[in-house]
């Protein structure tokens, strides 16, 4: 038998085998350096199959894989169209960028004899993200939701503060009632239909469309993954899980974790539910569009006044969450093309910041700004690349956030609501003040004089960090790929009710 | 709507809405997860009652036999309850974390512990 010309068909199923395979590994490994070179091949490879992935559903095509080749409504389907493409590229080459990152920062910031079990947890995380993007099963979706989820409150409790713990315990119960909420969805929708492949139950909910049980479905969907991705006012977990967390953890769930709850909505609601339900019959747009504008602008300003850098990061992350869902809650395809966009500019952008304040936090010991006092002079690098983030949180031009601003604002013209372009604009100055207070002290303040003589960093954290920093740059001069996929996976989310 | 024939509705809401309360109430952290033990037993019930059947069997072909109940929710349920054993555990290895650093296990004196921590004294520590 031939392995390679086998392998293109098998994609899919590598896709969440490789690094499922690779925590168990990791844990008999039993070497924190032995389990790095392990999960760091494996994403990479991860990452090589999702591009594979996303050239194979590049023309439209649609891919469906039978698990144990039991065909699609009653064995478990993965399914990949351009919006999971996209989201799996987005996952597994912010895990390939993030793991050589780690290895440097968790030695400062884990005990070595737990190195393992965090590359295992990583690779459990990972896989449950991955499984979550391309499954087209809707109880396959809650499993491998609550494989990342588990994972990931192991990994924010390895952090070295001990409010860490508190914010995973916070994070754990919160997460746990979400995903409950998206089981008890799923069970209703189940009930209704009789299926639980998502195409399966997106063809036959027309005929039970309206009726209570499914309504009750929506809602508990809606609000359970809505708390998985943080939008307000259902956030409350976020800021303490990424203030507190190893910045490696910080960096990677920042990118990938709230997007991919994003991309759940998404699914659910566009081919599931179908827009002709949400749209004309429910007042979902008022309702998303009400929740999107609180998350802008009260995020952001509660963003101006942490004193925390990494706390600042996680209240700007609401913020922006506050802009995927806006162009959501058009329903057009321009809006969802914004919302998209903005997943993917925005996961590299948070990325590149938390990794940036990883850095900052070897030298200053801490990311609360009365350490960081200075730190521009005494760092300028790594402040530079703070600055070039900030300005994509701001949405300035030559960087991702105005691609994503632009296109929102399009969207919105198109609806011809010109009073929800004067409140992104509005909200972006925000993100202004909030920026500005990082530039007023690390620039303008005296450096601290218990700053270490020796401030030199790994290359293997400055690299990760500069490439991400370099992404968000390039990603705004050169759009093809981003808006390109974007706007065709937008196309067939919506083109696939008619 | 008869009250008997929704039987297992009502028990499902109501173990539904009083976990999800104790949950609210509770500062005691094992006494939270006890709250989210019972909410989500509460959907276990949800998706194995209407599975079975009033006199139906077990879906094995046989001539006798035309009622079948349906199999598929309890193994979903059975995925489900590993899920919440796991939750429960790592819930409860949170909580014994917690105990070692903190002292306590009440939401409000660990809250209070905290803001002790928030003080810039403190801060020099880590």
């Amino acid at each position: 038998m031939n392995l390679a010309a086998h392998l293109p068909a098998h994609l899919p199923a590598l896709q969440v085998v490789l690094p499922l395979l690779a925590a168990p590994l990791a844990v008999l490994l039993r070497s924190g350096n032995a389990a790095f070179v392990l999960v760091t091949a494996v994403a990479w490879a991860a990452f090589a199959v999702s591009l594979g992935l996303w050239q194979q559903t590049g023309a439209g095509a649609v891919i469906s894989y039978a698990i144990g080749s039991w065909p699609a409504p009653w064995g478990i389907e993965l399914r990949v169209d351009r919006l999971s493409a996209f989201v799996l590229v987005l996952v597994s080459g912010m895990a390939a960028i993030v793991l050589p990152y780690c290895r440097q920062s968790i030695e400062r910031e884990i005990p070595k004899e737990q190195h393992y079990l965090f590359y295992a947890m990583f690779a459990l995380c990972l896989t449950g993200l991955l499984g979550i993007t391309i499954t087209g099963d809707a109880f396959n979706v809650f499993v491998f939701l609550e494989v990342s989820s588990l994972s990931t409150y192991v990994l924010i409790a390895l952090g070295r503060d001990r409010r860490a713990l508190m914010a995973a315990y916070q994070y754990l119960i919160m997460g746990t009632i979400g995903a409950t909420f998206i089981v008890i969805g799923v069970g209703l929708l189940y009930l209704s239909t009789g299926t639980l492949n998502l195409a399966d139950i997106g063809a036959r909910l027309p005929q039970v469309s309206g009726s209570r049980p499914v309504l009750a479905a929506l809602a508990f969907l809606t609000v359970g993954i809505c708390l998985k991705l943080a939008l307000f006012p259902l956030h409350q977990w976020l800021p303490s899980a990424y203030t507190y967390a190893p910045s490696a953890v910080s960096a990677f769930l920042a990118a990938t974790a709230t997007k991919v709850s994003v991309y759940v909505l998404l699914r659910f609601y566009f081919s599931v539910f179908g827009e002709s339900l949400l749209f004309d019959r429910l007042p979902l747009p008022e309702i998303m569009l009400l929740l999107s504008l609180a998350a802008m602008f009260i995020a952001s300003a509660l963003a101006i006044f942490q004193d925390d850098l990494k706390r600042i990061f996680a209240y700007s992350s609401v913020a922006q969450i506050g802009y995927i869902t806006l162009g959501l809650s058009f329903g057009s395809e321009s809006g969802l093309t914004a919302t998209v966009v903005h997943l993917f500019n925005h996961g590299l952008t948070k990325g590149a910041l938390f990794m940036l304040a990883g850095i900052l936090v070897i030298v200053a010991g801490g990311t609360s700004l009365s350490r960081l006092s200075g730190i521009g002079k005494a760092m300028p690098l790594a402040s530079f690349g703070i600055v070039l983030g900030g300005l994509s949180l701001i949405g300035v031009p030559g960087t991702v956030g105005f691609v994503s601003k632009w296109y929102l604002v399009l969207a919105a013209l198109e609806q011809g609501q010109w009073w929800l372009v004067m409140a992104i604009v509005a909200s972006s100055l925000l993100a202004v003040v909030y920026v500005w207070r990082f530039v007023e002290i690390a620039w303008f303040r005296e450096p601290r004089a218990d700053l270490p003589k020796d401030r030199r960093i790994p290359l293997s954290l400055q690299i990760p960090a500069g490439l991400l920093v370099a992404a968000t740059v390039y990603f705004g001069l050169d759009t093809s790929f981003t808006v390109g996929s974007a706007a065709a996976a937008a196309e067939q989310l919506l083109g696939m009710n008619q | 709507m008869s009250l008997a024939g929704h039987f297992s509705y009502w028990v499902t809401i109501f173990l539904m809405v009083a976990g999800l309360f104790i949950l609210i109430s509770r500062g005691n952290l094992i006494k939270k997860l006890v709250g989210l033990g019972i909410f989500q037993t509460s959907v276990y019930l949800l998706y194995i009652a209407p599975g079975k059947l009033i006199g139906g069997t077990a879906p094995i072909l046989a001539d006798n036999f035309t009622v079948y109940s349906n199999p598929l929710p309890h193994v979903l349920i059975l995925t489900a309850i590993v899920v919440g054993v796991a939750t429960l555990a790592l819930g409860l290895a949170l909580t014994v974390r917690i105990r070692e650093t903190y002292g306590s296990i009440e939401e409000d004196e660990i809250l209070a512990a905290d803001l002790v921590d928030d003080a810039p004294a403190a801060e020099e520590k880590r």
